[in-house]
């Protein structure tokens, strides 16, 4: 740009002085302060700022995560942990993240629908949409490579399977698999590769949603009603309108996302990855995150080979078809514009497209039912059935549509139209309720839980301390002779009640091994209250040895990383029974209810006082279960009283703000509608 | 009063303008404008909170975790020093000097009190240490972080007998004081405590 320029006409020289050179100010003006947006926007053109306002979170908590995490195979399990437990404020940070990808994908995912039903992906706002769906392209490696880091069981099976979908190419696709690992199988280098890319790619998607946003600004939003804005009636600026609508939407969407942070953290996880990462156990049911489930079950939809029919003869194989099926539904979404040449937008006017919209919405739910159970039986059909329609919605009816549709009449103007509202939204919110994540995993076989009111579950629940005193007796007296309890120091103990000193005492009685010292050797030392837990076994091998060839496994995460959680371990541990009379039990095993295939290792581990419990309490079998339960679930979740305080606290401050703001909406725009 | 407001601002006259609070004044009833601005505060006075309350953890996160601060304490055995002899420990991450300090050093540090008023950092030899043959300091440099040099009878330690550091020519007496140099400060004496005659805790 050259040539002479008019002084900017703002108030504060500062700001002037700026301006005049380079002139962000006229900029934000321009573009979001007198920004003409159609004035009929409904709440789903919120999902734009939201999806933004979540990618900003998840880059600076991942930052702040970064600085603390350690992208070893041998140390990031811990280090996970570590951020967690000690890391000043770790524990709100990683489930911020952690829940951040879910909210992220949820606000996409509706951003996308919404497209789809207003037909915002038209002439001429295609590359905005292709740009956009390029955004989801990164999102989903960003967030398939993030779910590796913590390095638990799902991590390690999520890298394994995915990154074999490129073996399915001819030729060339071990090679390029290998390359994709640095070795051999997803092991160390991956997990450093993994972590570089993952993140290096929020910046490049940052990139992108500023030629999303460059590209939106060109020929400005659409609309619900589909059609051009004819004037300055037709529209508003966006600030204030649009900016205290956003605002209000963003805080609501933010309550939510604040829900599952402070109260159900794991609720979008799997117990698995509580489980450090074991190349030589796959997990009976490895499930993706939710937010790939639809994809998940295409992949599996596709079970059989293409060839000649009756012949040897195959063109694709089955699992090569899976990959090209899964990657061509993402594809696919790039050509949209082009598959739908209906001149008309908005579904509103389209009766046909919205029965066909409403059946992609139904088989994407279906696709992620079929993707989050395990691939047998009607779930097959389902998956298959919901693959086919979601092929055939863009190949298909799109293009059919695009043909024969007879459009209703569309409005003169947005100013003229009248402005109904409510029943879409409703119906895809209600959807969106309806579809809360299926449990992914199936139940184990055996018998039902027991179930317990815990008291530290619920809203406001906090730990029993005597309960966790008994409980860390009972651990300490029966369950340590095996079980480690490795992520937890002697000094976490204060929070069970202990004083400064008792904790002292408590660690004295363990000695560990510490050194080299000036001559070089180990030598053993009594524990202080900075040293970790001490484990009954050297490592896992001895653990083995002396187990009959069963590892007892750590117990610091055990109530998380279980199905069922404090209850399954709960019935675990009462669940101790006679072998019916026709069930064939191993030598040195044991029956138990609850437990997988009912043959576990570990004899009944708790007996009629088999502690004497320093208050007093009459140690039954019961007794000491619910004690130990309790004991591990804090072991497990130590900050969970801080976390449920902090979430009232932020609760309480979104409601007031969100309130504030709709009332500032409600105000602001009565004059508008 | 609505409707003035309406027809003025909502209703697509004014559009073109900015509709931003300070123009509304110009615009529309003061009664109005009044509330609009302070809905406008409100909501900026709140996202400000927000915002210095998500900050905080941000930045505390940063600062040292639980596990960190749970090691600030080491012991060390002293009895195998002999005078003359300095051992290195380390201590939240850096060296801490541990010297036996012979008769003729602390002969020369006593020689030092007798002019401390001409110190940069006037103390006492008696101040720095609970056990007059044992000194201990922080074994870095109060200048700029370097560890000066000094723990073995081959390094180089100043004219004054106690450490000089390589990095920008700062020397320390027997007692740990600066003399000379760049640093501002003596060496710090870390909190320590006897718990017993040959065991040191510091921290």
């Amino acid at each position: 740009m050259s040539g002479p320029r008019p002084a900017p006409g703002f108030k504060n020289p500062i700001v002037n002085w700026i301006d005049y050179r380079l002139p962000l100010f006229t900029m934000m003006s321009k573009e979001y302060g007198q920004f003409p947006m159609p004035k009929n926007l409904n709440y789903f053109w919120n999902f734009g700022a939201i999806a933004m306002f979540m990618l900003v979170t998840m880059i600076v908590t991942g930052i702040v995560l970064a600085m603390n995490y350690t992208p070893h195979a041998a140390m990031a399990f811990d280090s996970v942990e570590r951020i967690t437990r000690d890391v000043n404020s770790g524990w709100l940070l990683r489930n911020l993240h952690m829940n951040g990808a879910s909210f992220f994908f949820i606000a996409v995912y509706i951003h996308i629908f919404r497209g789809l039903y207003y037909g915002s992906y038209k002439q001429p706002r295609e590359l905005l949409w292709m740009l956009g769906v390029l955004i989801l392209l990164l999102m989903m490696a960003t967030a398939f490579m993030g779910y590796v880091l913590p390095w638990g069981q799902m991590s390690f099976w999520g890298a394994t399977v995915i990154t074999n979908f490129f073996t399915a190419i001819p030729l060339v696709g071990d090679s390029i698999t290998t390359w994709l690992w640095g070795g051999f199988a997803v092991d160390n280098p991956t997990l450093n590769r993994f972590f570089a890319l993952h993140y290096l790619m929020p910046f490049v998607i940052a990139a992108v949603v500023v030629l999303h946003i460059a590209a939106l600004h060109i020929h400005g939003s659409n609309n619900p009603l589909g059609i051009d804005p004819k004037g300055p009636q037709d529209t508003v600026p966006f600030n204030p309108y649009y900016t205290v609508k956003d605002v209000f939407g963003l805080l609501v969407f933010v309550a939510i996302y604040a829900v599952f942070v402070f109260w159900m953290p794991d609720a979008l996880g799997h117990p698995d990855n509580y489980i450090p990462a074991d190349p030589l156990v796959t997990p009976p049911h490895i499930v993706p995150e939710w937010y790939f489930l639809p994809f998940y079950a295409i992949l599996r939809a596709v079970t059989f080979d293409i060839g000649i029919p009756g012949t040897d003869v195959v063109f694709i194989t089955a699992k090569l078809g899976g990959v090209i099926a899964m990657f061509g539904a993402v594809a696919l979404l790039f050509v949209l514009p082009w598959l739908d040449t209906h001149p008309v937008r908005s579904a509103r006017f389209r009766p046909l497209y919205r029965l066909a919209f409403w059946g992609l919405v139904l088989a994407c739910f279906a696709l992620g039912y079929a993707g989050a159970h395990p691939p047998e039986g009607i779930n097959v059909i389902i998956g298959q059935v919901a693959t086919v329609y979601y092929f055939a919605f863009f190949l298909v009816i799109l293009p059919l549509l695009s043909r024969i549709e007879k459009a209703k009449p569309l409005p003169a103007s947005i100013a003229d139209a009248v402005l109904s509202k409510g029943s879409c939204c409703a119906a895809l919110v209600l959807a969106l309720v309806l579809a809360a994540p299926a449990p992914a995993q199936a139940a184990e076989s055996g018998a039902p839980l027991v179930h317990r009111v815990w008291p530290h579950q619920g809203v406001t629940g906090t730990f029993d301390r005597a309960a966790l005193q008994r409980g860390f007796q009972v651990y300490k007296e029966v369950c340590s002779s095996c079980h480690s309890l490795k992520h937890l120091s002697y000094r976490n103990l204060t929070a069970l009640g202990f004083s400064a000193d008792e904790v002292k005492a408590i660690a004295s009685n363990y000695t560990v091994m510490d050194g080299p010292n000036d001559e070089g050797e180990m030598f053993e030392r009594p524990a202080l209250p900075s040293d970790r837990f001490k484990s009954p076994f050297a490592n896992a091998n001895a653990a083995r040895a002396a187990n009959n060839g069963a590892l007892p496994p750590d117990l610091s995460l055990i109530v998380k990383a279980r199905a069922g959680h404090e209850d399954y371990i709960y019935s675990l541990l009462i669940g101790y029974e006679e072998a019916p009379a026709d069930f064939t039990l191993n030598p040195g095993m044991s029956y138990n209810t609850v437990f997988p295939g009912h043959q576990i290792a570990m004899a009944a581990p708790l007996n009629p006082d088999g502690v004497s419990y320093a208050d007093g309490t009459k140690a039954s079998v019961d007794q000491m279960a619910q004690d130990v339960v309790q004991f591990l679930a804090w072991a497990g979740d130590p900050h969970l009283e801080e976390r449920k305080r902090t979430g009232l606290a932020v609760m309480i401050f979104l409601v007031i703000f969100a309130g504030l703001m709709y009332a500032a909406k409600k105000k602001m725009w009565k004059d508008v509608h | 009063m609505s409707g003035n407001h309406g027809e003025c601002c909502g209703g697509g006259q004014c559009h073109g303008e900015t509709p931003a609070p300070k123009t509304d004044g110009q615009c529309c009833g003061g009664d109005e404008a009044s509330r609009r601005d302070f809905i406008y505060l409100a909501g900026a006075g709140m996202g400000a909170v927000g915002a210095a309350a998500v900050a905080w953890p941000l930045i505390n996160s940063m600062n040292p975790a639980a596990d960190t601060l749970a090691l600030a304490t080491i012991e060390v055995d002293v009895s195998k020093i002999e005078a003359g002899q300095a051992i290195t420990v380390m201590w939240r991450g850096a060296p801490v000097f541990i010297r036996r300090r012979t008769a003729d050093e602390i002969a020369k540090a006593k020689e030092v009190d007798a002019q401390v008023e001409t110190l940069r950092d006037k103390q006492l030899d008696a101040d720095r240490v609970k056990k007059d043959d044992l000194l201990i300091v922080k074994g870095v440099c109060t200048h700029l972080g370097c560890v000066p040099q000094g723990q073995k009878p081959t390094d180089m330690r100043g004219e004054w007998g106690g450490w000089f550091c390589p990095c920008h020519g700062s020397a320390y007496d027997t007692s740990g004081r600066i003399m000379a140099g760049p640093a501002p400060t003596n060496l710090e004496v870390p909190p320590y405590s006897f718990i017993s005659d040959t065991i040191v805790r510091i921290g």
